[in-house]
């Protein structure tokens, strides 16, 4: 971070003690505030806030860091520099009453000094150093002591006047911020960054596009680093706020919790449980598909669960944001009473891009909103932005993520074939909803589906989406010979379906009485054969006992015969006598 | 502020010029100018003026009420309005015209 060769320059001072100015944003780019106990150079053409700089810089430190302040001013009395910052709540008064801020008001009128001889500025350095003394100050703020060369003629004098003065600042160890005013093809117009060449902040005040914007550079910091991009800035009701872009980094925390989308049917496509808190939601869409739509139900969710939600609206008023919505029975105006939904509305080209973002950060760090919604982020963007802002449209989504805010972005697509964005928000991005608009049989209907969404299983599939005024309703979509059916469309053929179906089923049941009734014939049948079959077994049976009742008979008849034919030559028989006297 | 500690120089009791010089400790070119203004004021106010030599180092508060930031610096409070001039007052010409002793077109340039 320091390079030795440099840092052999500082005495006594440790070469990376910073001191926080306390100004928004500023502290964050130059990783800790300007070199404490050095003397910094603000400079910037007229109008660009370096007095305002200075000022913040001093009442801050009296305020919030307990270092009291010395303001020598060479352009503004000190009843004018009081009221100009009265508007930013510095009371200047009040803390020259309490011994935390003096101010000096040095005035420098050519035609009423003669000079003759030698002179030197020993007057501003006692001045200056009773005013230090008469408060502790650890911070002084002089304001453009440049003036003191038109008035006065010494230049040379007063060029080793400068650099003594800032030598013994540095000796006294107060943290200077020196002003001075942008000179033609130099930094400043007398040549001040020659003895101030510790820290040197440039402002900027520019007009793009008939838009004014404010930036702010670190050209030098000696002995540490810093953020050396252009950043923008913005002088509001509290002071000065430096859009604190620092490196996109990947370091934020993970939420593990889902958070539903406002939509059931949506949820059910992003795994059943919707969006992962923290994460950054795109939903891109031709005109008319229902992007505000999605947007309006996933703060009303939010605010259902009691988190401040923040809706950027570009393209419509919050009056008329919340009346829309209402047709869809969707009721914002309760949440907005309840303080919950904050709704800001500013047209795109109301002002720069650098002072929309600026805003969006201020009203991210006053609101703290769990919910982020910007509708539409592409027409933030206009059609003349360059690489500069769209790379700074990023690193605002990224600090949404490191602020734990769940956000919301819808984009405007020309052409709903085209899977693309005209920001290439589409990698930063962890989910990203497709909605579309078709036109088949003379109407239109709208079509959602997730393109992606990183950590969760979410659906394949193309949902039908319907608004009306009992809310959004997903529905399954038709896949037929002509691609997706919706609308009339799907209703005609989910009629076919069931026509079919019921004829189906008739054709069916047909069957099964015909098949019925020639199993309960051939079971009939089957029970005739069957008494047949028994009837001709009985007879069988029948004949063979006959038979055998016949020889039993016929077997005792003959033993009967054979034994009469006996008696004759044997003993007579009464009984065969007359048994065959009677034959006889 | 009016009358500080000064210590006044050639006590007159309604004085048409006052001066005052400011000077920060007794450095050389401090006495210079105090040197040169006394010898310009007998030269040309003799019995008219006063003079009050007020050194910062010891009265550093009294450098705001005259708007003092060179060293030496030379205000003449009256008549009015006020007049200042800065520096060790090595060119009487200078002095003079500053002080609106004689008008700035009469000097002969040496």
């Amino acid at each position: 971070m320091l390079s030795p060769a440099r840092s052999r320059k500082k005495e006594s001072h440790p070469p990376l003690a910073k001191c926080a100015t306390g100004i928004a944003g500023f502290d964050e780019i130059t990783f800790g505030g300007v070199p404490r106990s050095r003397p910094t150079l603000v400079c910037g053409s007229a109008g660009c806030g370096k007095t305002l700089f200075g000022l913040e810089f001093l009442v801050r430190g009296a305020r919030d860091y307990g270092e009291p302040g010395v303001c020598i001013s060479f352009e503004e009395p000190t009843a004018d520099l009081e009221a100009n910052v009265r508007s930013l709540g510095f009371d200047l008064a009040a803390l020259q009453k309490n011994k935390k801020l003096v101010i000096d008001y040095i005035q420098v009128e050519k035609d009423q000094i003669a000079e003759t001889g030698e002179y030197d500025l020993e007057g501003l350095f006692v001045r200056i150093g009773y005013a230090i003394d008469s408060v502790k100050a650890k911070r002084i703020l002089l304001d453009t002591p440049e003036v003191l060369f038109a008035g006065l003629s010494d230049q040379g004098t007063l060029r080793s006047e400068f650099r003594r003065l800032f030598n013994w600042l540095k000796a006294k160890g107060v943290t200077a911020v020196i002003t001075g005013e942008q000179g033609e093809g130099r930094i400043t117009r007398h040549g001040l960054e020659e003895y101030v060449s510790d820290c040197v902040i440039l402002l900027d005040q520019r007009v793009d596009h008939s838009v004014v914007t404010r930036r702010l550079r670190v050209m030098k910091y000696r002995g540490s680093r810093h953020g050396t991009n252009e950043y923008p800035f913005l002088i509001d009701e509290q002071g000065i706020s430096v859009l604190p872009v620092t490196s996109v980094g990947l370091a934020h925390a993970v939420f593990e919790e889902r958070i539903s989308s406002g939509i059931s049917g949506l949820d059910e496509m992003l795994g059943g449980k919707g969006y992962f808190r923290g994460s950054s939601v795109l939903a891109t869409g031709t005109a008319g598909s229902g992007k505000t739509s999605v947007a309006a139900s996933f703060v009303a969710a939010a605010c259902e669960r009691g988190e401040p939600a923040l809706y950027f609206s570009f393209e419509e008023s919050p009056d008329q944001f919340v009346r829309n919505m209402r047709s869809i029975g969707m009721n914002l105006e309760r949440w907005r009473k309840q303080g919950l939904l904050f709704v800001r509305a500013t047209r795109p080209s109301a002002f720069g891009l650098e002072m929309h973002l600026v805003q969006i950060h201020q009203m991210i760090r006053d609101i703290r909103p769990r919910v982020v919604v910007m509708d539409p982020i592409s027409s933030l963007l206009g059609d003349g932005s360059d690489h500069e802002v769209k790379t700074m449209v990023l690193r605002m989504v990224d600090h949404l993520k490191h602020a734990g805010a769940t956000a919301l972005f819808t984009a405007m697509v020309d052409d709903p074939a085209l899977e693309t964005t005209d920001i290439n928000l589409s990698s930063l991005v962890d989910t990203w909803i497709q909605l579309k608009n078709i036109e088949n049989d003379g109407e239109r209907n709208r079509l959602i589906q997730v393109l992606k969404s990183r950590g969760m299983a979410h659906s394949n599939q193309v949902r039908e989406f319907n608004l009306s005024d009992r809310g959004i309703h997903l529905s399954p979509v038709y896949l037929g010979k002509g691609g997706v059916l919706t609308g009339s469309a799907r209703v005609l053929q989910e009629a076919q379906e069931r026509a079919q179906d019921v004829a189906r089923q008739q054709e069916l049941q047909r069957k099964q009485t015909v098949l019925q009734r020639t199993l309960r014939t051939l079971e009939t049948q089957i029970h005739a054969l069957q008494a047949e079959k028994e009837a001709q077994e009985h007879e069988l049976a029948l004949i063979g006992t006959q038979e055998s009742s016949y020889r039993a008979a016929l077997n005792a008849e003959r033993e009967t015969l054979s034994l009469s034919r006996q008696e004759p030559t044997n003993k007579p028989n009464g009984t065969s006598n007359r048994a065959g006297s009677k034959r006889i | 502020m009016k009358n500080g500690t000064a210590r006044a120089k050639t006590p007159k009791k309604e004085p048409a010029y006052d001066l005052r010089l400011y000077v920060a400790g007794q450095t050389p070119r401090s006495l210079h100018a105090f040197a040169n203004l006394k010898r310009i004021c007998e030269e040309h106010l003799a019995g008219r003026y006063r003079i009050q030599i007020i050194d910062l180092l010891e009265n550093p508060q009294l450098a705001k009420g005259d708007q003092i930031l060179a060293i030496p610096t030379l205000v003449r409070t009256i008549p009015k309005p006020a007049r200042k001039i800065i520096g060790d007052l090595s060119n009487t010409d200078r002095v003079l015209v500053g002080l609106d002793i004689r008008p700035a077109g009469n000097w002969d340039g040496h």
